[in-house]
C-alpha cells in the first residue's frame, strides 16, 4: 500500500512518543540524583540504589510479590488455557452466557469491587488474609487475561493440523500435547508474561486481600508516596523498568527468531 | 461422538469443569456475598458486620435484609456528588483521550509497513511498567516546584510556579497519560485496516481533507473509537490510584470512596451499597462493551 506520511502524522507521533516516554525517563534520570530532593538534580550518584538494597522492608516485599506473581501466574495460565479451549472448543455446553460472563467481567470491573468481593468472600469462609488470599485474588483476576489470549490464538488456529493426527490414529490427549500444545504455545507463554506482570504491578485487589503476614511492593511503594517523593522508589522503579525493558526486548528476539525459522 | 470410555469422557468434562467452578467460587459467590452484605446491619465486631449464612433460617434470612446502606446512599448528597463527578471525569477523560490517541493511532497506521510493529511496540512497552510507578512519575513533574514548573520558568514562558498537583486538572493528565495505549490500539487496528483509496477517491472528487475525514475516516473508524471510549471509561469510572495520587483531597470519585469508607470507616456494609452502585452505574457500559467485542469477535476472519 503506498502510504505516506504528513508533516503532521510525524509530528503527531513525536508529541506522542515523547509524552508516553518523557515521565518515564525523567524518572530514570532523577534516581541517579545524588540530592534527597527529588526535584533538584545534585550531580550523578548511585547512592538510592544501595540504600533502596538494605531497605529490608522493600525486600522482602519485593521477594512476595514476585512469589505471589509466579505462583498466581502459572495456575492462571492454566486455568485461563483450559476456559480459552472451553470457549473455542465445546460449543455450547450447558451455561455458556454465564461463563463467557465470567470471564470478561473480571476485566472491566473496577478493581475496588473486584477486591472488596473476594475479601469478603475470604472473611466469610474464614481464611486468613496473607499470601494466600492474594494469590487467589491475581489467579482469579489474571486468568481471564490468558483467556483472552489464548482464546484469540486458538480462533485462528488450523483445525485441520489435529484432524490429520487423530485421522493417523493419535489419541485426544496425545493430539492435544504434540500438535495443538505446541502450535498455542507462543499464546501461552505471552498470557503467562501478561498475568505475571498484572499481578507484580496490582495495588488496589492486592491491598484489599494483604494482611499482617504479607505485603506486596506496590502497596509498600504506595505507602511511601503518600508520605511524599523518596529517591528510593524511583531507584526500586527503575530496577522495575529496567527488568520489564529487558524481558520486552528478549520476548521480541525470541518471537522474531521463530517466525525467521518459519520462514525457512 | 459415538460411545466414549467413561475415563475419558471425564477427562473432557474437566476441560470446562475447572475453570468455570473457579470463576463460581472466586467471583460469581464473592460478588453475591457483596450483595448480601450491602443490605446487611453494620456491627461493631470482627468481621465488622452480621452474620452472613444462616441455613437453618432461612426466612430470618430474607427478613434481615434492609435497604438502610442504600437509604443512606440517597440521603447524603456526597454519594451523589461523588458518582456524578466520576462519571464527569471519565468522560472528559474520554474525549481528551480521543483527540490525543487519534493523531497517533492515525500516524502509526500511515507509517511504513515495516515500522508499523516498532511502533506498536513502543505504545504497549509503558503498559508493562507499574501503573503505580508512571502515576508517580507525575507527581515529581506536577508539583508546584517541579520539573514541569522548572521547565517553563527556563524557557520565561511563565513567572509563578504552577500549582497543578492535587487539582482535577492533575486528574485528566493521570488518566489520559496511564490510558492511552487502551485508546490507541484500538484505533489503530480499526485505521490500519482502512481503504485508502476511498481518500484517494474523495480528493479526486474535489472533497477538501477535513471533509473527507469527517465523512470517510471518522464513520470508518468507528468500531476503533467506539471500543478505546468503553475501555478508558469503564475504568476510569471507578479508578482509584490516579485521583488519589494526583486529584487531592477535594477530587471526589466514588471508587475512592468506597476505599475510605472501607479502609478508613471501616464500614463494610457501606463499602459494599457503594459497590453495587459503583457496579449499577457501570452494567450499561459494560454490556455495549460486551456486545461490541462480541461483534469484533465474530466479524475477525
Amino acid at each position: 500500500m503506498n502510504r505516506r506520511l504528513s508533516l503532521f502524522n510525524v509530528t503527531s507521533l513525536v508529541i506522542g512518543f515523547a509524552f508516553l516516554y518523557l515521565p518515564i525517563l525523567l524518572l530514570v534520570i532523577y534516581s541517579f540524583n545524588a540530592s534527597r530532593l527529588v526535584t533538584v538534580w545534585g550531580g550523578f550518584s548511585t547512592q538510592w540504589y544501595g540504600a533502596l538494597f538494605r531497605n529490608q522492608a522493600l525486600m522482602e516485599a519485593a521477594w512476595v510479590t514476585l512469589r505471589i506473581a509466579l505462583l498466581s501466574a502459572t495456575l492462571a495460565t492454566i486455568l485461563g488455557t483450559l476456559a480459552a479451549l472451553a470457549l473455542t472448543r465445546y460449543g455450547r455446553f450447558p451455561g455458556r452466557t454465564l461463563f463467557t460472563g465470567m470471564v470478561y467481567a473480571p476485566m472491566v470491573m473496577p478493581e475496588v469491587i473486584t477486591g472488596l468481593s473476594l475479601l469478603l468472600f475470604f472473611v466469610a469462609v474464614d481464611l486468613d488474609r496473607g499470601f494466600w488470599t492474594i494469590t487467589l485474588a491475581h489467579t482469579t483476576l489474571t486468568m481471564c487475561f490468558v483467556t483472552v489470549v489464548v482464546q484469540s490464538r486458538l480462533m485462528t488456529f488450523d483445525r485441520s493440523l489435529e484432524e490429520a493426527a487423530m485421522d493417523l490414529g493419535a489419541p485426544p490427549l496425545r493430539t492435544f500435547f504434540s500438535v495443538t500444545l505446541p502450535l498455542i504455545a507462543p499464546s501461552i507463554v505471552a498470557g503467562f508474561l501478561l498475568a505475571l506482570t498484572l499481578s507484580m504491578d496490582d495495588l488496589v485487589i492486592a491491598s484489599f486481600n494483604a494482611g499482617p503476614g504479607a505485603t506486596t511492593l506496590p502497596i509498600k511503594i504506595y505507602s511511601q508516596v503518600r508520605l511524599g517523593l523518596s529517591p528510593e522508589v524511583n531507584a526500586a522503579s527503575t530496577i522495575l523498568i529496567g527488568i520489564v525493558t529487558l524481558g520486552v526486548i528478549a520476548a521480541t528476539l525470541l518471537s522474531k527468531r521463530s517466525a525467521m525459522r518459519k520462514a525457512h | 461422538m459415538t460411545e466414549r470410555p467413561f475415563a475419558r469422557r471425564l477427562m473432557t468434562g474437566l476441560v470446562p469443569a475447572v475453570p468455570y467452578l473457579w470463576l463460581g467460587v472466586f467471583f460469581l459467590v464473592p460478588f453475591l456475598i457483596v450483595l448480601k452484605i450491602s443490605l446487611s446491619d453494620p456491627a461493631v465486631a470482627q468481621p465488622p458486620y452480621k452474620p452472613v449464612f444462616d441455613w437453618s433460617d432461612i426466612a430470618g434470612f430474607f427478613s434481615g435484609l434492609d435497604f438502610e446502606n442504600f437509604e443512606l446512599l440517597t440521603q447524603d448528597d456526597l454519594y451523589l456528588r461523588a458518582t456524578l463527578s466520576s462519571v464527569r471525569i471519565a468522560a472528559i477523560s474520554t474525549v481528551l483521550l480521543l483527540l490525543v490517541g487519534f493523531p497517533i493511532a492515525y500516524g502509526m497506521a500511515r507509517a511504513p509497513e515495516r515500522y508499523r510493529s516498532l511502533l506498536v511496540a513502543l505504545v504497549i512497552l509503558p503498559f508493562w511498567t507499574s501503573f503505580l510507578i508512571r502515576i508517580y512519575a507525575w507527581v515529581a513533574i506536577l508539583k508546584p516546584e517541579g520539573l514541569l514548573t522548572q521547565a517553563l520558568m527556563g524557557l520565561g514562558l511563565i513567572t509563578e510556579p504552577l500549582d497543578i498537583l492535587n487539582t482535577e486538572t492533575a486528574v485528566y493528565i493521570g488518566i489520559v497519560y496511564a490510558y492511552l495505549p487502551f485508546m490507541v490500539l484500538p484505533l489503530y487496528a480499526t485505521l490500519e485496516k482502512m481503504d485508502d483509496t476511498l481518500l484517494e477517491a474523495a480528493l479526486d472528487l474535489g472533497s477538501p481533507p477535513w471533509r473527507s475525514f469527517w465523512t470517510i475516516t471518522v464513520p470508518l473508524a468507528m468500531p476503533g473509537i467506539v471500543a478505546g471510549s468503553l475501555l478508558c471509561f469503564i475504568p476510569a469510572v471507578g479508578e482509584f490510584v490516579i485521583p488519589d495520587l494526583l486529584g487531592g483531597s477535594e477530587t471526589l470519585m466514588i471508587g475512592r470512596q468506597l476505599w475510605s469508607e472501607f479502609f478508613s470507616n471501616r464500614d463494610w456494609p457501606l463499602a459494599s451499597a457503594v459497590a453495587i452502585l459503583l457496579l449499577i452505574i457501570l452494567v450499561v457500559p459494560i454490556v455495549i462493551y460486551r456486545d461490541v467485542e462480541a461483534r469484533r469477535v465474530e466479524a475477525r476472519p
